[in-house]
């Protein structure tokens, strides 16, 4: 897919993502609209994958995990968009009966979803796990896993990034959302992360970092990280995004990580979203 | 009334674990184990030395444990988690909950040294809470199982059991009186003496006490049935209400909290059904403290003498 598609991929996902939080008046816009364009360039581009057959192993395939699991909104709409189960299932978002849970879950055997997220911290360790498993199994395929930056406050995080370095997890290629917000306001006020690239490189990791609103970089970036696999090191991608990208006011501001716009709000972000695949 | 029972020598559980374990090495290559700087408390080195490539050693890092645990089931592997009992739930609650139970995935937690029976290291880590815990998560098995040949029998089973299970054991040698060709239903309680004035319900540990309380009962005239329900949940509720049936009374045993135990989960199946006088023999409410494992059953009420007043009491409220 050319990066034209993608950007348009990218502006529906943002529709996607405001309409399903402003529908059932909860959810997480913030990130999730920062993370738009990563999640279009691993779904479309990176990930090597078989959404019409989906199966819990992946055998042969990238495994994702998302460990930040309030930002569902924008791997939903992926998934969706990218084949893994009907776009008009996105309506169901949040809402009694529904496989689209406010926080990612297996309940109901939702195509994409390997685990459960949403408690912080978990994902890096799951994502290890899985990437032992692959290399028990001698397939050479890659696990990615994102987390936010606030989540990092988790001690089990630094549990995990000791292991994967100590243990040599080199199939292993994590992403941070360096966005710098968290619920109750900048990272770097809440609980600082200090020098993060820093931090990973001193706990034995390959670090990199790109801008997540340059699909281009972010291409670049996950084709270098693969090339620095299967070398005894982890690999960490600082993903540098702006909550809100695409919805001016929800930029700047860390109060739409988990706030739903209201009628008013909702029309004014379509304004700016273009609608290009078709609304749900 | 003679209660006679085979006793084939003296074992930890912990070692039946271990040598269940390295069993399962050898018959399920997909088995995989994984521990937190606790490999010989848990006996987990017979596995470790013959199969090295599927030995996770994550260093005391119980969280990422029990969550790589987790992401390991992704690719079709059955992992065994080893640590202390406390490490293995309190401390990882949530881990369990979210990426274990809720994700239903066939993770394995073989938790040691629970209880009273640990003794020395005194109560930071004589959880007394574990089985309620875990019994309260979805999706969840909780197997106690009493001696060292029905642990090695146990751990066996439970790789063949798709989903979660906590299989908890512990540190002291206690008699071994579960023949070592005894077949380990998941969810199938052992009656071990017949009886019809009380039925004696334990787990773990307790079971031998149950065993030595019915011998002594039966010097006093007392027929006491004695039976381990191994398995907490599923809970065997057939043999609860048979047995309850059967005498009119009951006492449930074991090496944990009365609150949230064996004996909470024994009372639901009997108020719901056919209300029963019940005794609790367990630890109420309170931590333990360092002692030899024999010095804390003693003065917490969990030894043999509190299972046998435990059952008088209840034959008299019965009358």
């Amino acid at each position: 897919m050319d990066i034209k598609t993608m950007e348009q991929y990218a502006s529906q996902t943002r529709r996607d993502i405001v309409r399903m939080v402003a529908a059932v008046n909860s959810g997480h816009p913030g990130g999730s609209l920062g993370c738009a364009d990563f999640f279009t360039v691993m779904y479309h581009k990176i990930l090597k994958q078989d959404p019409k057959n989906f199966t819990m192993d992946g055998e042969g395939e990238d495994l994702f995990f998302l460990s930040n699991g309030h930002i569902s909104p924008v791997w939903y709409s992926t998934l969706a968009r990218a084949n893994y189960f009907p776009v008009p299932e996105l309506a169901t978002f949040r809402k009694l009966n529904s496989r689209l849970q406010g926080h990612p879950s297996i309940d109901h055997n939702l195509p994409g979803i390997r685990i459960a997220s949403g408690s912080l911290g978990q994902g890096l360790s799951n994502g290890i796990g899985a990437a032992e498993a692959k290399k028990l199994n001698k397939d050479d395929r890659f696990v990615y896993v994102l987390m936010g930056d606030g989540e990092l406050q988790e001690g089990q995080i630094w549990e995990a990034a000791l292991y994967a370095a100590a243990k040599k997890v080199d199939n292993l290629i994590a992403t941070v959302d360096y966005n710098g917000r968290q619920i109750d306001g900048d990272v770097e006020d809440v609980l600082s992360l200090g020098n993060l690239k820093q931090k990973w490189q001193a706990f034995g990791w390959e670090t990199l970092e790109v801008d997540g609103h340059n699909m281009e970089e972010i291409i670049a970036t996950y084709e270098k990280a693969q090339s620095l696999c299967g070398k005894g090191k982890p690999v960490m991608v600082l993903l540098k995004t702006e909550m809100g990208q695409g919805v001016d006011y929800m930029t700047g501001t860390h109060k739409w990580h988990g706030a739903a716009p209201n009628a008013e709000q909702l029309e004014s972000a379509l304004n700016q979203l273009e609608e290009t695949l078709g609304d749900y | 009334m003679e209660k006679k029972i085979k006793i084939l020598g003296e074992k930890d559980t912990r070692s039946g674990f271990g040598e269940g374990l390295h069993e399962l090495g050898k018959s399920h290559p997909n088995v995989v184990a994984l521990c937190a700087d606790l490999t010989g408390s848990l006996k987990m080195n017979a596995f470790e030395d013959d199969f090295s490539d599927r030995f996770f050693q994550v260093g005391i890092s119980e969280a990422n444990m029990i969550s790589m645990a987790a992401g390991m089931t992704i690719g079709g592997k059955i992992p065994f988690t080893g640590t202390f009992a406390n490490f293995s739930t309190g401390r990882v609650y949530d881990q369990i909950r979210q990426s274990v139970a809720y994700s239903k995935k066939n993770v394995k937690i073989c938790a040691s040294h629970a209880g009273l029976t640990l003794g020395e290291d005194g109560a930071t880590h004589q959880i007394l809470e574990d089985i309620g815990m875990m019994k309260m998560m979805p999706n969840m098995t909780v197997i106690v199982p009493a001696d060292f040949n029905q642990t090695k029998q146990a751990t066996k089973a439970i790789a063949d059991l798709e989903g979660p299970v906590y299989l908890r054991f512990g540190r002291p040698k206690v008699p071994i009186f579960v023949a070592d060709d005894a077949e380990f239903v998941i969810g199938k309680a052992d009656t071990i003496f017949e009886g019809k004035d009380v039925s004696i319900i334990a787990c773990g540990h307790m079971v031998y006490k149950a065993i030595e309380a019915a011998q002594e009962l039966a010097k006093e005239g007392i027929n006491a049935e004695v039976i381990n329900m191994h398995t907490i949940k599923p809970l065997d509720i057939k043999a609860i209400l048979a047995t309850a049936k059967k005498t009119g009374c009951v006492v449930t045993a074991e090496e944990h909290m009365i609150n949230g135990g064996l004996g909470d989960s024994v009372a639901q199946v009997l108020s719901m059904n056919n209300p029963t006088p019940q005794e609790y023999v367990g630890v109420d409410d309170t931590f333990g403290e360092s002692g030899t494992p024999d010095e804390l059953m003693t003065k917490y009420n969990i030894d043999t003498a509190d299972v046998i007043k435990a059952a008088k009491k209840v034959i008299a409220r019965k009358k």
